[in-house]
């Protein structure tokens, strides 16, 4: 499947380029621009990145490789997030995780078969005070009990 | 109380409202120095780092050559992924301009142009509000060309927001530059240090972005008042945020040399139910443990922690009751580790792995005594034996918290084993706030 960048989206590289004496440090901003657009990022995507910016293909890959916030397959359109690292484990994180895993019907990294949910067990969010937290895509919900939580998720359509 | 990095005046955030609070005064006062006098106030003044080795701001600063053809660069650590630290999000989302002001003042001193804030990529929303602030500041030319006309000085500097993608490891400045630079997170061996070679080879200076926004007040209102506020070895206001079992967690602005239980009793609201305290971590998860009957006394500050056998970190307490099941609690850190290790040393790769496995068997209930020496030689084997100090992080907890802890564990790997009265391993204080005064 080809992939190119919207114009617009080809300003904003312009831009984050412009922020950098090397091509290559524009690269996380870019493939994060890339994300947006495709959902993921594919091989052929991969390759309009390193197209666009000037670099190798392997400076591409080595960054969407190392970087969790990287998605190499699709994920769904609701991306959710649980932390359960220790603040939020003190607090009961592990059974919003199962609620949560229950309720949507899939494990780690999984998607539902209609695309809508994913699932991501995440690593420390900088939310402890607020535990436990969710985040879906881009959002933090914290301060959640069980109930909350059920009222996040029915909320999402 | 003084507050100084986070005042208590209502839309700080907007840059009216830091103007009218004599924001950027300092950066006026600054620019009418000589960058060497800023660096001795910034010395004299005792700021210590406030990203985790508490070392001293102004000597970094001092390490930045004098003369050099090649441009220099200041990064601003927001990274902030130590689990239990939350407090750069406080100032990205109330007193961002202060923030801005002390990368301006820093800048001057040290002779950069050009700044990186690294930001952690999950801080969407306040990544946002710093890009808005950032805009602003470019706007009403505190940033940029504009800077020489509004300040009537031949400096100016440019900041940049740089979005992590979700990598602990580069909270660490080697990794952290090697991001920037676009390349994985991979930490470099050390020396050179990055004010010889740092971002793209050039001088480089790199601070957290607490360290930095304590600069402006420094400036304007002189070292010397600092250096009285707290612990007098490592003076100023902490931002630490406290968590787990808390009434109150968030938060709090306090001097250093703080007390520990002031902190948990006092402003966090002691713990919920009235229970006894069966362990703290002081400073973020890679900091050793202390347990609840060491914490009468204990201060907060780099100095004060060090003698009882722990460290100040990123100032994140997290608190743990006494039904707290400690070998989970070890295995979640642990997890985290094994999870963020780069991968490049072998001791910490192989290691976080290797205790990870050891410590699921003893939660499945294999375990025997051995295990936990074998956790405890593990962990000596990666301390001091990795490029970066991850290695360090990965094996304190599990060392101290086995060795501190040890009377628990060993009722881990054998549940016939009956502890000692409880009473004597906790923290007996009770709530000081009445509990009914705590909002849930």
């Amino acid at each position: 499947m080809e992939f190119k960048f919207t114009e617009e989206n080809l300003k904003r590289i312009e831009l984050a380029r412009e922020k950098y004496p090397t091509a290559l440090a524009a690269v996380m901003d870019t493939v994060y621009i890339a994300q947006e657009q495709n959902g993921y990022i594919s091989n052929e995507v991969m390759e309009e990145i390193a197209n666009v910016l000037g670099i190798d293909k392997v400076y591409v890959l080595s960054v969407v490789t190392f970087y969790t916030m990287y998605h190499t397959k699709p994920m769904g359109k609701y991306h959710v997030q649980v932390c359960t690292n220790v603040s939020c484990m003190l607090r009961g994180a592990y059974d919003i995780w199962d609620q949560v895993k229950g309720k949507l019907g899939i494990e780690n990294m999984q998607v539902t078969p209609d695309g809508k949910f994913s699932l991501e067990e995440v690593e420390c969010m900088g939310a402890c005070g607020y535990a436990p937290m969710v985040a879906v895509n881009e959002d933090y919900f914290e301060n959640l009990t069980k109930d909350k939580v059920e009222e996040i998720l029915d909320s999402l359509k | 109380m003084e507050k100084i990095v986070l005042p208590e005046i209502e839309n700080l955030n907007q840059i009216d409202v830091y103007i009218a609070h004599d924001g950027f005064q300092s950066a006026k006062k600054a620019f009418a120095q000589t960058p060497d006098a800023l660096i001795d106030q910034v010395k004299k003044s005792g700021l210590r780092g406030r990203g985790g080795a508490a070392f001293s701001a102004g000597l970094k600063w001092s390490f930045m050559p004098k003369s050099t053809d090649k441009p220099k660069y200041l990064c601003i650590n927001g990274d902030e992924s130590e689990p239990g630290s939350f407090k750069d999000r406080q100032i990205f989302e109330y007193n961002p301009f202060q923030l801005i002001e002390g990368v301006i003042i820093t800048c001057y001193a040290i002779g950069a142009k050009v700044a990186y804030l690294y930001v952690r990529g999950e801080y969407h929303k306040w990544i946002k509000l710093m890009q808005n602030a950032i805009d602003t500041a470019y706007e009403k030319g505190f940033l940029g060309e504009k800077m020489k006309e509004t300040f009537g000085t031949q400096f100016s500097c440019d900041l940049f927001i740089h979005k992590g993608a979700g990598a602990y490891i580069c909270g660490e400045e080697s990794s952290l530059m090697n991001s920037i630079e676009g390349y994985r997170g991979y930490p470099r061996v050390k020396p050179p240090f990055p004010a010889q070679k740092g971002l793209w080879g050039c001088p480089t200076t790199i601070n957290n972005v607490e360290t930095i926004t304590n600069v402006p007040p420094i400036i304007s209102k002189g070292w010397e008042w600092f250096s009285k506020i707290g612990a007098p070895k490592h003076p100023g206001t902490i931002l630490f945020g406290i968590s787990g079992h808390v009434n109150k967690p968030g938060v709090y602005e306090l001097p250093s040399g703080v007390l520990l239980t002031d902190l948990i009793y006092n402003y966090a609201g002691g713990v919920p139910g009235n229970k006894k305290i069966k362990c703290v971590i002081p400073g973020g998860s890679s900091m050793p443990p202390l347990r609840g009957d060491q914490l009468e006394g204990v201060k907060m500050d780099a100095e004060s922690l060090k003698e009882v056998g722990s460290a100040i970190g990123t100032g994140g307490v997290m608190v743990m009751d006494e039904d707290t099941n400690l070998l989970k609690v070890l295995l979640r850190i642990t997890k985290f580790y094994h999870h963020e290790s780069c991968g490049q040393c072998t001791p910490c790769r192989e290691g976080t792995s290797w205790m990870e496995k050891t410590l699921h068997r003893i939660l499945d209930g294999h375990g025997t005594s051995n295990d936990l020496d074998l956790l405890v030689n593990v962990a000596n084997n990666i301390e001091g034996n990795t490029i970066c100090a991850l290695g360090d992080a990965a094996a304190w907890p599990v060392k101290f918290m086995i060795t501190r802890f040890r009377d628990e564990f060993e009722k881990y790997v054998n549940p016939n084993i009956s502890l000692p009265v409880p009473n004597k391993v906790h923290s007996m204080r009770q709530t000081a706030v009445p509990l009914e005064d705590i909002s849930k």
